[in-house]
């Protein structure tokens, strides 16, 4: 069953995502976007990460999202307004990235499982929060400052008078 | 192993069924009530066998009405998610009762049956992203209607709903803060404590400001008066302007099922759930040294879906109640009350509670 799950969402977190390259209208694009982050959430729930699922649900989906689709909305994007971009340089620079990455991740199947078994609350809102808030208190904060400096910069931005 | 299977379908079945029906009785109670507060008669005129009940019938005639009129999709709409748009605004709806318990464990023989569908451990986490997902529904409905007064009735609406989402998000972490955990069944049974030796810790005594403020957040995600400016029906339309016959009618649905949803949630997490006051797993326990009441089980169990029901149906009828009483607000009013006011009393409040909590420990 879990296998069986697994690969279901693999494969249509794989093609949505592959859609949202590939599609012409960024509506669309948006939407397969959608459909890959609950793709997503249903593997986190499957590595028995039940509050990072909901949480990439409840933050991916339906925050930055609807952001984006906000965007395209209010600047009424169609698929003729856009241009295809990309010169010879973008190609050669993503081949190379797609390879050492694909690399990496082959080197790592060959490890084998390298994960200890999960712990017996692993998962919850306890168990995370606690280590959030012990093991990496420090990156948790540097992440906290640099939400604010962002928050700071878009009020800035809005503030500036336009000639 | 199939028993279980089938408690877990009979549950859902019966909570799909319950919200369905609630939700389309809600029309009729909207349109009587509203009659009511107008000084008008109401629905009167379907009739069965020549007995009008009331008008209950006018629900059932909308219904055949609305499965037999012409579906129509505007000339230059995307028909994919013009089609999407209401599914993907009643789904939500539909699937966020689940974390919300109705009851405590049924005993029956040696099995023990939890009155609720999923007991999540992220409970509220899962009901708030779930609903995120609602804003989807309109935002598509207006994009895809290829029609101007759709479109802005779908930005008025995101925008809306982004916007309201944090204020309901922060007023419930005073809640999780006082009960210490994110669980909802955990959280209705703690609100059967009682402060002082004879007050119930619901969430309302703990937790007023956070009550007031949820419940007027909710409002504004529900997009019904006085936060309906996305759909403005009177005079602008809005989102759904493009929509008839069945799909017009799952986004009514979804409305009145949120009406149900926004009620169970208030009662969950600020009116005690199903707790009864006094009332424990075997019977009335009175304070002030009053004795105690033994109870039978089934009764006990009874009286806990109860109440539980009958505080969902008060709450439903205050909320219709404020939709017929309140004028619309202008929509720099809107993001005013929720930028400038709502969002900051939220922190003040947030900031006290923890004060307090830690105080207190």
């Amino acid at each position: 069953m879990e296998v069986f799950l697994f690969w279901i969402f693999a494969v249509v977190a794989m093609g949505c995502g592959f859609l949202v390259v590939w599609h012409r209208n960024p509506m669309n694009s948006a939407i397969y976007l959608v459909i890959t982050m609950l793709c997503l959430a249903g593997l986190y729930v499957l590595l028995m990460s039940g509050f990072v699922a909901t949480v990439q649900i409840l933050i991916y989906a339906g925050a930055v999202m609807v952001l984006m689709l906000f965007v395209i909305m209010m600047l009424n994007l169609r698929a003729d307004t856009l241009q295809r971009e990309g010169s010879t340089r973008a190609w050669l620079l993503a081949g190379v990235v797609g390879v050492v990455l694909v690399f990496r991740i082959a080197q790592l199947f060959s490890i084998g499982d390298p994960n200890p078994p999960p712990a017996e609350d692993f998962g919850t809102i306890e168990a995370v929060g606690a280590s959030l808030f012990s093991t990496y208190l420090l990156p948790f904060e540097l992440v906290a400052v640099l939400l604010l400096i962002a928050v700071i910069g878009a009020v800035i931005l809005a503030k500036r008078s336009t000639p | 192993m199939w028993a279980d299977v089938l408690i877990i379908l009979l549950k859902v079945l019966v909570v799909l069924l319950a919200l369905i029906n609630l939700g389309a009785l809600l029309t009729w109670a909207e349109r009587k009530q509203s009659a009511a507060i107008q000084d008008r008669i109401g629905p009167n005129r379907a009739r069965i066998a020549g007995r009008a009940a009331m008008g209950l019938f006018h629900a059932l005639a909308d219904g055949i009405k609305m499965v037999t009129k012409e579906d129509f999709v505007p000339a230059g709409a995307h028909r994919t998610l013009h089609t999407l748009a209401p599914a993907a605004a009643l789904f939500p709806a539909l699937v966020v009762f689940a974390a919300i318990p109705f009851g405590d464990v049924l005993r029956v023989g040696e099995r023990v049956i939890p009155l609720q569908i999923a007991d999540l451990n992220v409970g509220i986490v899962y009901i708030f992203a779930v609903s995120s997902m609602a804003v989807y529904g309109t935002m598509l409905a207006g994009w895809a209607s290829n029609n101007n007064y759709a479109l802005l009735g779908g930005l008025r609406a995101s925008s809306q709903m982004i916007s309201y989402e944090i204020t309901m998000g922060l007023s419930i972490i005073g809640v999780l803060m006082i009960y210490e955990t994110a669980q909802l069944n955990v959280i209705v049974q703690k609100q059967g404590e009682l402060l002082w030796g004879f007050l119930p810790k619901w969430g309302i005594v703990v937790q007023p400001a956070a009550f007031f403020l949820f419940l007027a957040a909710a409002m504004a995600e529900n997009k019904r008066v006085p936060f309906d400016l996305p759909e403005g029906e009177s005079e602008i339309i809005g989102y759904f302007v493009e929509y008839s016959s069945m799909k017009f009618a799952m986004f009514f649905l979804a409305e009145f099922v949120e009406i149900v949803i926004v009620s169970g949630l208030v009662v969950t997490l600020f009116f005690g759930g199903w707790q009864v006051p006094y009332l424990y797993a075997d019977g009335f326990h009175w304070p002030f040294g009053w004795g105690v009441w033994q109870l039978p089980h089934l009764l006990v169990v009874l009286l806990q879906v109860a109440s539980f029901g009958f505080k969902v149906l008060i709450g439903c009828w205050i909320l219709l109640t404020v939709r017929w009483t309140l004028p619309r607000f202008r929509y720099d009013q809107v993001m005013h009350l929720g930028w400038k006011i709502l969002l900051e009393l939220a922190f003040v409040n947030l900031l006290i509670t923890a004060a307090v909590v830690l105080l207190i420990t």
